[in-house]
């Protein structure tokens, strides 16, 4: 039985092919990207070997500094926002429309499948101000508020991003926490209800534990996602203006491929890396201890 | 109204169990109100923009200078989507949408899955290194192996086809099947696998017949994720695009708008309301057959 179960050859071709296309597509590219980062140029330029010129160069480069900035910003307002209103959802579909949800789970979900240029072009038209306002404008324009030009400030522009990349996964956040929410058995909610719980209540005491794995899973998902903003904002205002509203993400590929500085756009790539990797390890071990107390 | 009747119809039984306090009835109507209100802003604000994206495609150029924005069209004018679908190549763009898509998502979870399995069910020193080895490329942002990849795919003599795409999906797609199969197989009762074995099954035919269907409801998740994301990712697909011939969806409508979306109102709207509703039908018959999948499933299982 244990001879079948670890039959070497079997091992092989079963895990082969993937451990392959992995260190060929992910393991090699990334030791190369550091070797990278110690030269100047680009395949077409030729490299220059540098040595620690790149990594000084990040802090000077005030660049780097904003837009290191403006992805945690970023990260942590549409963190929250996706799953406070994903879970908020996610409740309404189980305990207020129960077997009626699926009209409204699949509408809210649609925006997930749109590709992401598709919505960026839909939103900016959405809060244009020229050459003719645009919905959000008009409406304000109704109740006597002036037209505001949405993309001419960080801020404001921050907003809108933030309205655009909630609008689009709210729906997905909603159903990954729901499918946790129906996962709860029937009987403990019921017991928790005989004894008297109800509302907030039991939501605090019953269903946010017992969907607390759920919700360390989609923040993690969430967060390297969000870290990695990327194609919302190069379609909607490419990172203005100026670099106002621009991600490390969005700032790397234009060094890379708009000024050919492929070695300065490792470096910056290894910055985003690190980022991710703070993060993850970051919710990783808080949500460790969080779950062994509960245990 | 009718189907709020029939919604406390079905609770009552349930409800009635626990002892409800007076003063609840007041409650109770103002939470329903409350209800209605939530459902009605979420509808709004799902359908509005799709609504208006679709109204402004049928308008000509002089229609949106001189009417107000929420005017409706006074015509079904077909000739923005004439227009869109001439300048901006949508056609091809979908088949290569398509075409990258499937092929990376049958490889990734063929690949995935057939791994996980070797690193979850059987037994073997250094699988628990390997799994950490492989799941750690989820840290590894796309950004940092962009460039190197750009290279090997030029040296290499790709970057005329579809191919860099597919190659890249593929890598990049595994670490996250391979987590999420491998936390599937875990909670598949050892005895299961074990019982096959001793049933004589080669641990192939263990894997298909009892490991894959007992792992259905994984592949379906993931194949699920795997679709969206390679269906709107746009860094990878706008980093290998050496051709228009070649573009996805997301990078034909990025330079539709660079190119024409500025001057060119309604072909913009029409080449997104194209995009948007045709992915919204390809969704509506997906889930279609997904709620057929999960029904027949709870009634076999």
């Amino acid at each position: 039985m244990k001879y079948v179960l670890g039959n070497k050859r079997a091992i092989a071709v079963f895990l082969g092919p993937a451990l392959l296309v992995y260190v060929a597509v992910i393991i090699v590219p990334v030791v190369w990207s550091f070797v990278y980062s110690f030269f100047s140029g680009s395949p077409a330029a030729g490299f220059k070997y540098v040595g620690g010129v790149n990594f000084a160069r990040l802090f000077t480069d005030p660049t780097v500094g904003s837009s290191l900035l403006f992805t945690i910003k970023y990260a942590v307002v549409i963190l929250v926002l996706q799953i406070v209103v994903g879970y908020a959802l996610a409740l309404l579909y189980v305990f207020v429309l129960r077997k009626l949800s699926t009209f409204i789970r699949t509408l809210v979900f649609f925006p997930v499948v749109l590709p992401t240029v598709a919505v960026s072009l839909l939103f900016s038209r959405m809060f244009a101000i020229s050459p003719q306002d645009g919905p959000i404008n008009s409406v304000l324009n109704l109740v006597g508020i002036h037209s505001v030009d949405w993309f001419s400030t960080g801020n404001n522009a921050f907003w809108v991003i933030i309205a655009m990349d909630l609008w689009r996964s709210a729906g997905f956040y909603a159903v990954l926490l729901y499918a946790g929410l129906v996962d709860i058995p029937e009987e403990i909610i019921e017991s928790a209800r005989l004894d008297g719980a109800s509302g907030p209540k039991l939501i605090r005491h019953i269903v946010l534990p017992m969907s607390m794995p759920i919700l360390i899973a989609s923040i993690i998902f969430g967060l390297n996602a969000d870290l990695k903003v990327f194609d919302s904002i190069l379609a909607l205002n490419n990172g203005g203006p100026g670099t106002a509203t621009t991600p490390l993400n969005l700032y790397m590929f234009q060094t890379s491929f708009l000024y050919s500085d492929y070695g300065y756009g490792s470096t910056i790539a290894i910055v985003i890396t690190v980022l991710c990797l703070a993060a993850t390890l970051l919710v990783f071990r808080s949500s460790r201890r969080d779950l062994s107390k509960e245990s | 109204m009718t189907t709020n009747a029939v919604r406390s119809g079905g609770v009552n039984a349930r409800d009635r169990r626990r002892a409800e306090p007076s003063g609840v009835k007041f409650g109770r109507l103002s939470r329903k109100t409350l209800v209605n209100i939530l459902i009605g802003v979420i509808l709004v604000v799902e359908i509005y923009p799709l609504f208006w994206i679709l109204a402004s495609s049928f308008k000509t150029q002089n229609q949106f200078a001189n009417e107000p924005l929420w005017s409706l069209p006074t015509s079904l004018n077909f000739q923005n989507y004439v227009d869109a679908w001439n300048t901006a190549q949508l056609g091809q763009d979908a088949i290569n949408s398509i075409t990258v898509t499937v092929i990376s998502m049958v490889a990734i979870l063929i690949l995935g899955t057939a791994a996980a399995f070797a690193l979850e069910v059987m037994v073997w020193k250094g699988r628990g290194s390997i799994l950490l080895f492989i799941v750690g490329g989820l840290m590894v942002p796309i950004q940092l192996i962009l460039l190197p990849l750009f290279s090997i795919y030029f040296q290499l003599g790709l970057t005329n086809s579809l191919a860099p795409l597919i190659i890249t999906y593929i890598g990049q797609g595994l670490p996250l099947t391979v987590f999420l199969m491998a936390t599937y197989f875990r909670s598949v009762p050892r005895e299961l696998f074990e019982a096959c074995t001793l049933d004589g099954g080669s641990i192939y035919r263990c894997f298909i017949s009892v490991g894959l269907p007992l792992v259905r409801n994984g592949i379906f998740t993931m194949s699920l994720l795997l679709f969206f994301s390679i269906w709107n990712d746009l860094i990878v697909a706008l980093t290998f695009n050496s051709s228009q011939s070649l573009s996805t969806i997301q990078v034909g409508l990025l330079n539709f708008n660079g190119e024409y979306g500025a001057t060119l109102y309604g072909p913009l709207f029409a080449a997104i309301s194209i995009v948007v509703f045709a992915t919204l039908i390809v969704y509506m018959l997906i889930n279609q057959q997904v709620m057929k999948g999960l029904t027949a499933g709870s009634v076999k299982g």
